[in-house]
């Protein structure tokens, strides 16, 4: 990592980020990749939403009730068909939310490795394929997770876990390794010959507009994920467990009885049930990563080559998605679909802030890569 | 750099390798095998009350409701330890920016990084005890993150 001092100006982090955004560097592999990662995860989740995760949950609901009809007919058979089925969707519903929050997850590691480039005391070289050994291990896992329902236990040498799974294990182990090297490349910088980063830690000190909106809505927001976490805790999370188990005992209990009336709204009480603790669960998790997302951005500003008006518009789109989407998840209980197209309105907005922002970077690689010579 | 700044990041770095090492130790030794046991209880649950042997079926069921409590918990604990570790590398990088003293950083980075530990520690020693303690230490390390995050957001608009 090149060492320079300058001052730092108000937007003066723009000059410096080219320094450590070099064409083919570390960094900008990271960037992209991280970027990259999130924007398809996001894209993923919207579409797994629609297309598996609603439909599943209503063929879940008529499985178990038709298991539930078995039970009172003492119909074994058909109980047992049944849950095959059902276990059938839970793996597909279950690798598809795997897919979903690892893709993005190891978006946002990556976008904090990008960050953190300066202090890792390792040779550029040795960086860069740090770098693409994480994002081999961050394809690899996600993806080999989604093939798990699809590829199941064929010509698997194990009992319980097929060759997706093993691929997936084998993404997450290479994540793994890149991470203790990058920790390896961190202890070498605190405890041995530090390079200055006063130039390359400007764009921690970016005191641009969208950049203090993003890191102060971004705060909000995982302040408001970690207090709607402890609230849920609190009040509802035993609660619900007790339900859960009480009220499959009352579906059995009822049916063998033959009592199918109460039986059958045993079931539909179950699948709300099931549906308020998603609800509540997805809401803590997306403010709170959407707030780790704006803080990030924050620091990445100074690689979007847009015009101030733009950022700005860029930055208010994604803040009002972060705060749309987990609200109006939250809203579902009450409102059904009507506030889940709200949510996927909040979801698209901030999609489009994230292409937006993406746009600007490309356009200041490509701008760094015409003045160094790099593109004719 | 300064000491608090260290203390995040290293923190931070070493919570999400352990995160991520936790996660590959379930997935290859224990996932499966809970998922399994949660579809197979339900089944031998409903099974049970179909042949109308409904002891069998309520065992079933609490075989079910304690597997599905430990997976439940399993996965909390990895997603937790590998959410907050990402907070701490982030704000270990602009942790100079919150106003205050660098004593007082210090302090509030320690107890970011003992509550970021604490809290999915104690969610998964219930796994273990049921008991108190496990719950106590959770919430004891929610707190402390909560607090610290409340203090952090505090510092960050005094600086602005």
């Amino acid at each position: 990592m090149e060492a320079r001092d300058t001052p730092v100006s108000r937007d003066g982090a723009a000059t410096s980020a080219g320094h450590s955004f070099a064409r083919l560097s570390p960094e900008r592999l990271l960037v992209f990749g991280g970027i990259a990662l999130i924007l398809v995860g996001m894209v993923f989740g919207d579409v797994f939403a629609v297309f598996i995760l609603h439909p599943n949950a209503d063929r879940i609901g008529s499985h178990l009730l038709e298991a539930t009809q078995a039970v009172a007919a003492g119909d074994t058979i058909a109980i047992q068909a049944q849950f095959a089925r059902i276990s059938a969707l839970l793996e597909n519903r279950g690798t598809k939310v795997d897919t979903h929050v690892h893709i993005i997850k190891f978006g946002y590691l990556s976008l904090i490795l990008a960050l953190i480039q300066p202090y890792i005391a390792l040779a550029e070289h040795v960086r860069k394929r740090w770098a693409q050994v994480f994002l081999a291990g961050a394809i690899l896992l996600p993806v080999s997770v989604f093939c798990i329902h699809y590829v199941g236990l064929t010509y698997s040498p194990l009992q319980f876990i097929g060759w997706a799974s093993i691929t997936a294990d084998l993404g997450g182990l290479l994540v793994i390794v890149a991470c203790l090297g990058f920790l390896a490349g961190l202890w070498g910088y605190l405890t041995g010959s530090r390079q200055t980063t006063t130039q390359a830690e400007q764009v921690f000190r970016d005191q641009s507009w969208a950049a203090r909106t993003l890191l102060a809505g971004g705060t909000l927001l995982i302040l408001a994920g970690f207090l709607h976490g402890a609230y849920y805790a609190g009040v509802y999370r035993d609660a619900h467990e007790e339900q859960d188990a009480a009220l499959l005992g009352a579906m059995a209990d009822r049916a063998a009885s033959g009592d199918l009336t109460a039986a059958v709204e045993a079931v539909k009480q179950y699948g709300a049930l099931q549906g308020s603790k998603a609800v509540h669960i997805a809401a803590h998790s997306h403010i709170i990563e959407f707030g780790l997302m704006a803080i990030l951005l924050a620091f990445v500003q100074s690689y979007v080559f847009l015009s101030e008006r733009w950022k700005r518009r860029w930055v208010v789109v994604f803040l009002l998605g972060s705060v749309i989407l987990p609200l109006f998840v939250l809203l579902e209980l009450r409102w059904g679909l009507v506030a889940g197209g709200g949510a996927d309105v909040g979801g698209l907005l901030v999609i489009l802030a994230l292409i937006g922002m993406l746009v600007g970077i490309c356009r200041h690689s490509g701008r760094l890569d015409a003045q160094s010579g790099a593109v004719p | 750099m300064s000491t608090s700044r260290k203390l995040l990041l290293i923190g931070g770095l070493v919570l999400v390798n352990w995160a991520m090492a936790y996660g590959l130790w379930y997935a290859l030794f224990a996932e499966h095998q809970h998922l399994e046991g949660m579809t197979a209880s339900l089944a031998t649950a409903f099974t049970r009350a179909g042949e109308r042997n409904l002891p069998d079926a309520r065992a079933a069921i609490d075989a079910y409701a304690k597997t599905k409590f430990a997976y439940v918990r399993h996965v909390d604990v990895h997603s937790h330890w590998g959410g907050l570790a990402l907070l701490l590398i982030l704000f270990g990088a602009i942790f100079d920016r919150v106003s205050f003293s660098e004593r007082a950083r210090l302090w509030l980075a320690a107890v970011f990084v003992a509550g970021s530990a604490l809290f999915p520690l104690g969610v998964i020693l219930q796994v273990a005890d049921p008991g108190w303690l496990p719950r106590a230490l959770a919430v004891l390390g929610s707190g402390m993150v909560t607090g610290a995050m409340v203090f952090v957001a505090w510092g960050l608009a005094r600086q602005q």
